[in-house]
């Protein structure tokens, strides 16, 4: 793969006996959307923290924007965006106080923030909803201002962890939107989520399947591999293993 | 690398202030927290001050006097001038006291005895003997306070006059509170209240708000510092905790005319100090606990009960069994509440009260380490 930007190998998570991410190996490339699936309690979000320079890994390596996940956190959280399931604004301030906030707690100058927010803003049609808290605003919205608020300091990797949780379908759509502009400018999108028509939006998928990863490649090849019409199928297919490995 | 090192540093300091903006936008956003911040101390001061008061005004009091003389009649209009008791009119002979206490008639007695006047001045020493119902210790106490401070008064008039000195028993005496107000002791109880519950709970509270909405997800995966957040947490609660002290020490000045005595530097230095302590306990308790019901409900208990009970402000310690004593002694408040009645009533230096300061230096120091300790496993 050219550039890839996030390299894990062997990257494993043990909490005593329990081993939450078995011996994770992938890549993902510059510009790429990477869906990372898998079931509740899979490992996703424990893959993520470790990634994300939250949780130190037990064994293996891994390497995020060129940086080590174990002794460089400091340089990754500079070069990545996250935003959680839970949106992740401040309800009880302003959208303009939100994005100033943010754009704050990453760095930029007051001149930067002001420029940024004023494309944000005008990017997301807000215009007339600048000055109001952000409990206000439609669910729709909100995700669109987390994901923007996540990007403001254009990092190299942007982490969404199962962003489009109880949104509706069209909703669904248009945020996708975003992340496909978001990879048009060389962003990379790492995105968990549980919606298998939104694996299909991916250029790759990982699959995971009790800690451990068991299928990757793109929907396409994924298909075909198990002989299916879509991902969900290919999904069922590799959870039912799962539920037999726990017999 | 200078340069590098001078930007790093303006990064921070904007990040900073950005936090500390948004912080006190949160607060002075919401009106609940707002009229708890600040609503909080005026009702307890007022409540303490005025309703809560042990002063005791209008008790009935009997007399009996049995030396009618010039001595004992001027220790009754001196206690009929004051306005904690009110004489009953209606004399009694002395085996009927018992029964007046018990039908609640009277609150305390005085007698007099027949040879008062002749023991005044031939030994030069007399007894009075004052009975109160003691079955509510806490009004008895004061009242034979300050009925004793009445025959006090008169005896320091009377040994002006004359040059025998003269001797009146009862002994008793109101050290550092001649006036006989109530609001001294409540005053440093109430700013140790104030404090622990709005530095605790407040902090507490809004770090585990950012838990519960995710936020707090967001900014450990931002490149603002861990130890950043708690500070940055920390300083508008330190602020508003110290305009809440000012509040404390006007009301207390200007409503209640109990001046502070003492120097009002060390008394916010101390206060300060006091402050980091709640605020450490604060994020303590933010790091143990998920959600802002439990963190709030661990805050009034763990916290207001201990301060209420132990720190001195509403029942002795000395009257405490040995290992209530003793674990009074970890309580914060209970420091913090000598330190400011030293500064306050007794207007006292540092050079009195820098052993209490060491204490609770040390316990900031330790719930501080303790804290930023654990808020840092569990990151891991």
């Amino acid at each position: 793969m050219q550039d890839p930007v996030i390299k894990a190998h062997n990257l494993t998570k043990r909490f005593g006996d329990f081993v939450a991410a078995d011996s994770l190996s992938f890549e993902v490339g510059k510009g790429e959307i990477f869906g990372f699936l898998g079931a509740n309690g899979a490992g996703k979000t424990t893959a993520m923290r470790m990634l994300c320079g939250l949780s130190r890994p037990s064994s293996g390596s891994a390497t995020v924007a060129g940086f080590d996940v174990y002794n460089q956190t400091e340089s990754i959280k500079k070069n990545i965006g996250y935003m959680s399931q839970k949106f992740s604004l401040y309800e009880d301030l302003t959208v303009l106080e939100n994005i100033r906030f943010f754009g704050g707690i990453y760095g930029l100058t007051n001149k930067k923030i002001k420029t940024k927010s004023e494309e944000l803003i005008e990017q997301l049609d807000l215009q007339n909803g600048v000055k109001k808290l952000v409990s206000d605003l439609p669910l729709g919205w909100k995700q669109k201002l987390a994901f923007s608020v996540a990007v403001i300091h254009e990092p190299e990797i942007v982490f969404l962890d199962e962003p489009t949780g109880g949104v509706d379908p069209l909703t669904r759509r248009q945020f996708w939107n975003l992340i496909y502009e978001a990879a048009h400018k060389e962003m990379t999108v790492f995105v968990t989520t549980h919606y298998m028509d939104e694996a299909e939006y991916c250029n790759r998928v990982s699959i995971m399947v009790d800690g451990k990863i068991e299928a990757l490649g793109s929907p396409g090849y994924l298909k075909k591999k198990y002989g299916v019409e879509s991902m969900d199928e290919v999904f069922y297919d590799l959870a039912r293993g799962a539920t037999r490995a726990n017999d | 690398m200078a340069t590098s090192t001078g930007l790093h540093g303006k990064i921070i300091k904007s990040q900073f202030f950005a936090f500390v903006r948004k912080e006190f936008a949160h607060v002075l956003r919401d009106r609940k927290t707002l009229l708890i911040l600040f609503g909080l101390p005026i009702v307890q001061i007022l409540i303490f001050g005025f309703a809560l008061t042990n002063e005791v005004k209008n008790a009935k009091i009997i007399v009996i006097d049995y030396a009618k003389d010039v001595a004992s009649r001027k220790i009754i209009n001196k206690i009929r001038a004051s306005k904690y008791f009110e004489i009953e009119g209606q004399a009694i002979r002395y085996e009927e006291i018992e029964s007046a206490f018990k039908k609640g008639t009277i609150k305390i007695a005085v007698v007099f005895p027949a040879n008062f006047s002749e023991d005044l001045s031939h030994p030069g020493s007399a007894q009075v003997q004052l009975i109160a119902d003691a079955s509510d210790p806490n009004t008895a106490n004061a009242l034979i306070n300050y009925a004793t401070a009445i025959i006090r008064d008169y005896e320091v008039e009377q040994n002006k006059i004359l040059n025998v000195p003269l001797r009146i028993i009862p002994e008793s005496r109101m050290l550092y509170n001649p006036q006989l107000k109530g609001a001294p002791n409540f005053v440093p109880g109430v700013m140790a209240l104030v404090l622990m519950l709005v530095c605790v709970m407040m902090t507490a509270v809004s770090i585990v708000k950012e838990k519960e909405s995710g936020t707090m997800e967001v900014l450990l995966v931002s490149p603002f510092k861990p130890i950043l957040v708690i500070l940055s947490k920390a300083i508008p609660y330190l602020l508003l905790s110290l305009i809440n002290v000012t509040i404390i020490i006007l009301l207390s000045v200007f409503v209640l005319d109990l001046p502070v005595n003492g120097s009002l530097f060390l008394l916010f230095a101390e206060s300060t100090l006091f402050i980091i302590t709640c605020l450490a306990l604060g994020i303590l308790i933010s790091v143990k606990t998920a959600s802002q019901q439990v963190a709030m409900l661990i805050s009034l208990m763990g916290m207001l009960l201990p301060t209420l009970l132990f720190s001195g402000f509403m029942f002795p310690i000395e009257n405490m069994p040995w290992p209530l004593q003793a674990f009074s002694n970890i309580i914060p408040s209970k420091w913090y509440y000598i330190i400011v009645k030293s500064i306050m009533i007794k207007g006292l230096g540092f050079s009195a009260i820098w052993k209490e300061t060491l204490i609770l230096f040390g316990i900031t120091i330790f719930f501080l380490v303790v804290s930023l300790k654990s808020f840092k496993t569990r990151l891991e």
